[in-house]
């Protein structure tokens, strides 16, 4: 079992609001997933040349107490560059105006145990062990600002509960998905990916997943031609939630094994596992409240 | 953010001698199915109203008395289980397993149900306002269940008794391995599934869907529906057929 949820507000209004109208959603989905949580939030997007990639420290010895504009002035000093550092605790927004690629590359090489959570312009994530509502207090999920939001909360059934293989996953740049279900094939899409260079941070089966997808979408596939993909490819039992810079979208398997249900107004759509997640939001009374059907695409656009 | 709250409905004018109000925002369902099992006999409740389900699982489980319950809202898993006597209305949707394994009594959705509604019930009338998800009526043992809209894939998967009225469509895999429960769909059925097919509607099918309807409270010419049922093919082990179905 796991919990999912996401919300895009379609009213710029809602934008301040994002996280807390969030944290509730992740809240109600605390007896489905009590051992991890994470959500991915999506902004404003950065300037063209700029790049943001989230860290995770409580991997490294130091935890929370990494030493973060230590690791700014690193990269000042070896990588000529001015890198912005905004940290809480054991997570840091790295920002900087230089393609990410060097910059990883580097702290992967002098700091292999900082957790690289994500890259990209506009997408900040957060993941950690714990009770959804402990990991939301953490980072201060209440505070969070932007566009849309996709969340989880964990019951690991086929890999570790470790931070790292807690949900959202990311590959490539502004892409993430979480993952209710589990998968029987994962380690097929792993040997078809590989070969072609793509490599795994985790062995947990929601990253195949997500890395076939963007393997798909860097390829040049739209977010639907992918998932069209995905149903062929993809064996086992998932709703999946996505979201790019400007799309959250969701699909379910052909049995529908994995709840979804989605409130629809004319100030956002949300999405939950359960209703439970929706009840608090505002004026759900009057939603559009419907199921996503099995294999069918579900993309709602900012 | 409380300006952005729903505000929640006022419990309504207080409990009667015939009537408790459960308000499941301040109340657990255990709370409310507690009454249900001890605390309802010794008292002259007839009628029992639910506030603020708000997606909560489980709620009015295990009722086995003739008395009603509206829940004034959405409910989550398994609402309704177990039922036997109960009048029991969801005024909202109905999360997974509605009314499974009911007895006897009614249980009526205003709303749409998720997956498995009816599964596995012995007895009674289940009736979906909207459309059903996938697995309606699977393995049904005797309950009728009349669904509004129509129903999603592989319902009625190895029904045994009862009937399956369908003003709707229905989605692929109908009556997949189904035994003795027979089916009533109104609209287009996508596909059968193993062992089920198209049968003549005699005038006693006619009546049945008739009487469904009236109780259902749905306004369609029983003579629209079309019935489904078991070839009984699958019902003996066929030796000869050498694993080729």
């Amino acid at each position: 079992m796991c919990g999912i949820v996401g919300l895009l507000v379609k009213n710029p209004a809602l934008r301040a609001q994002l996280g807390e109208l969030t944290v509730p959603m992740l809240i109600g989905m605390t007896e489905r997933g009590p051992d991890s949580a994470g959500l991915a939030v999506f902004t404003e997007p950065l300037p063209e040349n700029e790049r943001k990639i989230n860290l995770y420290s409580g991997l490294t010895e130091d935890g929370a107490d990494f030493n973060w504009h230590g690791l700014a002035h690193e990269l000042a000093t070896h990588l000529g560059i001015e890198a912005k550092i905004d940290a809480i605790g054991n997570h840091a927004v790295l920002s900087f105006g230089l393609a990410p690629e060097p910059v990883k590359r580097w702290i992967q090489e002098h700091h292999p145990k900082l957790h690289i959570l994500s890259t990209g312009r506009s997408i900040d994530l957060y993941k950690d062990t714990g009770r959804p509502g402990e990991v939301a207090s953490r980072y201060n999920f209440g505070s969070l600002t932007g566009t849309h939001v996709v969340g989880h909360t964990r019951m690991a059934t086929e890999s570790a509960v470790t931070p790292d293989r807690a949900h959202p996953f990311t590959a490539g740049e502004d892409f993430c998905l979480v993952h209710n279900g589990s998968l029987s094939n994962p380690n097929s899409i792993r040997r078809q990916l590989e070969p072609l260079g793509i490599s795994f941070q985790t062995d947990n089966d929601t990253e195949a997943a997500c890395r076939f997808l963007e393997w798909r979408m860097r390829e040049g596939d739209d977010l639907e031609t992918a998932l069209q993909k995905s149903f062929d490819e993809l064996d086992g039992f998932y709703t999946f939630l996505m979201g790019t810079t400007d799309e959250l979208a969701i699909i379910r398997d052909a049995f529908a094994c994995k709840p979804a249900v989605v409130a629809e107004t004319d100030e956002y759509v949300a999405i939950a596992s359960e209703f439970r997640s929706l009840a608090k939001l505002p004026d759900v009374k009057h939603a559009t409240i419907f199921e996503p059907k099995p294999e069918e695409m579900y993309v709602w656009r900012v | 953010m409380a300006s952005l709250m729903t505000g929640r409905p006022e419990a309504k004018a207080g409990n009667t001698d015939q009537t408790i109000t459960f308000d499941l925002a301040r109340q657990s369902p255990r709370e409310l199915n507690r009454f249900l099992h001890q605390d309802l006999a010794a008292t002259s409740m007839r009628h029992i109203t639910v506030l603020n389900p708000d997606g909560a699982h489980s709620v009015a489980v295990g009722a086995d008395a003739p008395f009603d319950i509206d829940v004034e809202g959405h409910v989550g898993y398994y609402a309704a289980g177990m039922n036997k006597q109960a009048r029991i209305t969801v005024h909202g949707n109905a999360g997974p397993g509605v009314a499974e394994n009911m007895m006897s009594g009614r249980v009526h959705v205003r709303g749409f149900a998720s997956v498995s509604a009816g599964a596995s019930g012995h007895g009674g009338l289940l009736v979906i306002d909207g459309d059903a998800s996938l697995r309606c009526g699977i393995s049904m043992k005797g309950i009728d269940i009349v669904v509004g809209g129509s129903v999603g894939d592989y319902s009625a998967f190895m029904a045994q008794a009862g009937r399956l009225v369908v003003c709707g469509d229905a989605g692929d895999g109908l009556g997949d391995s189904i035994y003795e429960a027979v089916l009533y769909v109104r609209g287009r059925v996508k596909s059968f599934g193993a062992d089920a097919h198209e049968e003549p509607m005699t005038e006693a099918d006619v009546t049945s869907v008739r009487e469904l309807l009236e109780q259902a409270g749905f306004k369609h010419d029983p003579h629209e529906f079309k019935r489904i049922a078991s070839m009984r093919s699958l019902y003996h082990w066929n030796a000869d057929a050498n694993q080729e179905y």
